[in-house]
């Protein structure tokens, strides 16, 4: 897992975003020790794609989302959108790009303003870049809360915590569409959700999606949610990238080893299903003073020498399959590096 | 005040725990939410029990409830709540104390905010067992020390001399967990104990709560809306519903046989791992109902696919199945039944029509 390397990325007029190299560090006080938080990954998402992002608590997932969004910048590396490199950019264009790329949050209650009204709560984008007249504002926002299933008359005498989480979270999406956007990160849309509202805000996100021809990045530690909306995960650990595949590929065929962890992990709704799955044990280092070489391998069943000096490099596996691990549980078709 | 409990008013022989008919509404300035309205049920020593439902169906209520952790202005309690054969439903809180930590413990669902942060964990954990059991500072901090290490805290003694801060959110709630087993209780309520946490310490949480169980033959009722998380991990399962018992079965019995379509609808909201990307989740529409004004037949009946008019008018009764005389339901077509297939047929018929009008609107 501790993959650099950019054997993944793809050569298509369909790119949306490529991200190259990035890496995202920040300072422990005053110590001169510093968080990596991402440590040179890339990634790239066509348009209309869906990639998931999972992994656990502090392996940088959230880190990569905010990084494109330059929300903080990141320390090195390239972030392409639309063409575009944000990296370069500064003010006025900074803020315009910003409109094509929008965000929702973990937490849907705390993430909308709770002095104000729903309606202008989605309004505001509209305002703030001055989009059509008064009357088009009003209708498009309407179109929107309709479409996530608030009545836009409640929306525009209630305020966020007169509606549920469910429908907080739906109102955060109907904020991130208002401005048209291409693509949209979803930092742990879910997470906060009781499963029966996961559904029908995941249905949502899926409809949303074909209805607005959007990209969506899916962050998520969930490995089930993640596979259920994606087109492609890509399994980060620690700061870097471990294993990207289809998502379908990654459940049938887990090549890393701590891909099969992430996927042991998740609760069977079947009391058949016997609890003999190899759990873990313990939990991810410190970002601070991460270990040498491949970064999972003092968790890893399966770590070697080599494990612990040399970093391994995303290699394929298969179509559109690659693992970054020294003894993957499949087998590399090509050893082809770029 | 009876500050210990008399040996003598324990049963030993019955069930740990027994409800019957509890209620627990508040006062609202909207009017009186019926939170919890008429549960029973018992619990078996060193039996794993839980309760499931989504955010408002009354889990959580009823578990503080039975701990006697409710606002003591505005609440209306009702029925009879028995530990050990004691009647401890109308305890007030100066009573409970010697329940808590001796006899229940609870953990709650965020980690973050449920310890002091400005007390170090070796004294968050002694001082129950200075409180309940009396013993010296020097003694208890010791016990700390093999709590942590009894719930996987490596470098224990270390451990002690730290803040909440310092621990991920994984340590701290094992923290909590070693503060809830430091009286040695008899029963440990844990509220929603892993879903603030990652998926892979989720496992490690809910196999630590497991094992300790056994190890102590302690009983313990996890409440969670995630049916997942209490199949592995429960001997039984209650559903609860807006405020009311909707199933209760044995762990097995209940996914070999769902008879709510709730329950069964709660299950099929859940991703599978095993279904191809993209695959439609079936969510259940609408939300729980007010409990101020809940529906007058059953609570469920208005997002029930398979509702017909005997379940909008009249309550079903909680009802023991053919086969098993401890597998409960409330529920007037349950699942399998020869009225819920005809539902469903009706459903896919209407369906089949929809999507032949939108086809032929298409063209």
């Amino acid at each position: 897992m501790a993959g650099t390397g950019k054997a993944h990325l793809r050569d298509s007029p369909d790119v949306l975003l490529r991200i190259e190299d990035l890496v995202v560090e920040f300072p422990v006080g005053r110590t001169g020790l510093k968080v990596n938080a991402v440590s040179g990954i890339s990634l790239d998402v066509l348009k209309g794609e869906t990639l998931g992002l999972v992994g656990e608590s502090g392996c940088g997932k959230s880190t990569t989302g905010r990084a494109i969004m330059q929300l903080p910048r990141p320390t090195s590396g390239s972030v392409q959108f639309e063409g575009k490199e944000l990296t370069a950019m500064q003010g006025d264009a900074m803020r315009e790009a910003r409109t094509r790329m929008q965000m929702i949050f973990q937490d849907p209650i705390s993430s909308l303003n709770p002095r104000r009204k729903v309606r202008q709560i989605v309004m505001e984008p509209l305002n703030i870049w001055k989009r059509g007249t008064d009357a088009d504002r009003a209708k498009k926002v309407d179109g929107i809360l309709e479409e996530v299933g608030i009545d836009p008359v409640r929306a525009g005498e209630s305020q966020p915590h007169q509606f549920s989480g469910g429908q907080c979270q739906r109102i955060s999406i109907a904020r991130s569409l208002v401005l048209d956007p291409s693509l949209i990160i979803c930092d742990e849309p879910v997470s906060a959700l009781d499963v029966s509202v996961q559904a029908q805000v995941l249905n949502l996100l899926e409809d949303l999606k074909a209805e607005y021809g959007l990209t969506l990045i899916f962050i998520a530690h969930d490995l089930a949610v993640v596979k259920n909306i994606s087109d492609r995960v890509a399994v980060m650990y620690l700061g870097k990238i471990c294993e990207v595949a289809p998502s379908d590929v990654l459940y049938e065929n887990p090549a890393h080893h701590y891909t099969s962890v992430l996927l042991n992990s998740i609760p069977v709704p079947d009391p058949e299903v016997a609890v003999t799955k190899t759990a873990i044990e313990g939990e991810p280092p410190s970002p601070v003073l991460p270990p040498p070489g491949c970064r999972f391998n003092p968790r890893c069943p399966a770590a070697q020498d080599i494990c612990r000096s040399e970093e391994p490099q995303l290699r394929a596996v298969g179509e559109g399959h690659f693992v970054a691990c020294h003894f993957p549980t499949v087998t590399p078709v090509e050893l082809s590096s770029r | 005040m009876s500050t210990q409990i008399q040996a003598s008013a324990r049963d030993i022989d019955g069930p740990l725990l027994e409800l019957k008919d509890v209620t627990t509404h508040f006062k609202t300035p909207r009017g009186v939410v019926r939170a919890v309205d008429g549960v029973s049920f018992t619990l078996d020593r060193g039996k794993a029990l839980g309760i499931v439902g989504e955010s408002g169906s009354g889990k959580t209520i009823l578990s503080r409830s039975i701990m006697g952790l409710l606002p003591p202005r505005g609440t209306i309690r009702g029925g009879s709540i028995k530990f050990e054969g004691r009647e401890i439903g109308n305890l007030d809180r100066k009573a409970m104390r010697s329940v808590w930590g001796k006899e229940m413990a609870m953990i709650f669902q965020d980690p973050m905010t449920s310890l002091n942060p400005v007390m170090k964990i070796g004294r968050q954990i002694a001082e129950p067992l200075q409180i309940h059991l009396g013993m010296t500072k020097q003694n208890a901090l010791a016990t700390a020390e093999r709590l942590l290490q009894d719930v996987r805290i490596p470098e224990a003694k270390r451990r002690l001399e730290q803040y909440p801060h310092e621990m991920s959110g994984g340590m701290r709630q094992r923290v909590m967990i070693a503060i809830a087993l430091a009286c040695g209780p008899t029963a440990l309520f844990a509220d929603e104990p892993t879903t603030a946490l990652d998926v892979t310490v989720q496992a490690q949480i809910l196999d630590l709560l497991g094992e300790q169980r056994r190890d102590r033959n302690m009983s313990l009722v996890l409440v969670t809306h995630d049916l997942g998380v209490v199949a592995g991990h429960t001997d039984e399962i209650a559903v609860m519903y807006g405020g009311k018992l909707v199933e209760k079965a044995s762990t097995k019995g209940l996914f070999a046989n769902m008879k709510m379509p709730y329950t069964e609808a709660l299950l099929n909201s859940i991703p599978k791992l095993e279904d191809r990307s993209h695959t439609r989740l079936s969510a259940i529409a609408g939300r729980p109902p007010d409990l101020v004004n809940p529906p007058k037949g059953c609570r469920f009946a208005p997002r029930c696919p398979y509702a017909a008019e005997k379940c909008i008018n009249e309550e079903p009764p909680l009802i023991a199945t053919a086969e098993d005389p401890n597998h409960l339901y409330a529920c007037w077509y349950p699942v399998g039944s020869e009225a819920y297939h005809e539902a469903k047929v009706r459903i896919a018929a209407s369906k089949h029509a929809t999507d032949a009008l939108a086809a032929a609107g298409g063209n």
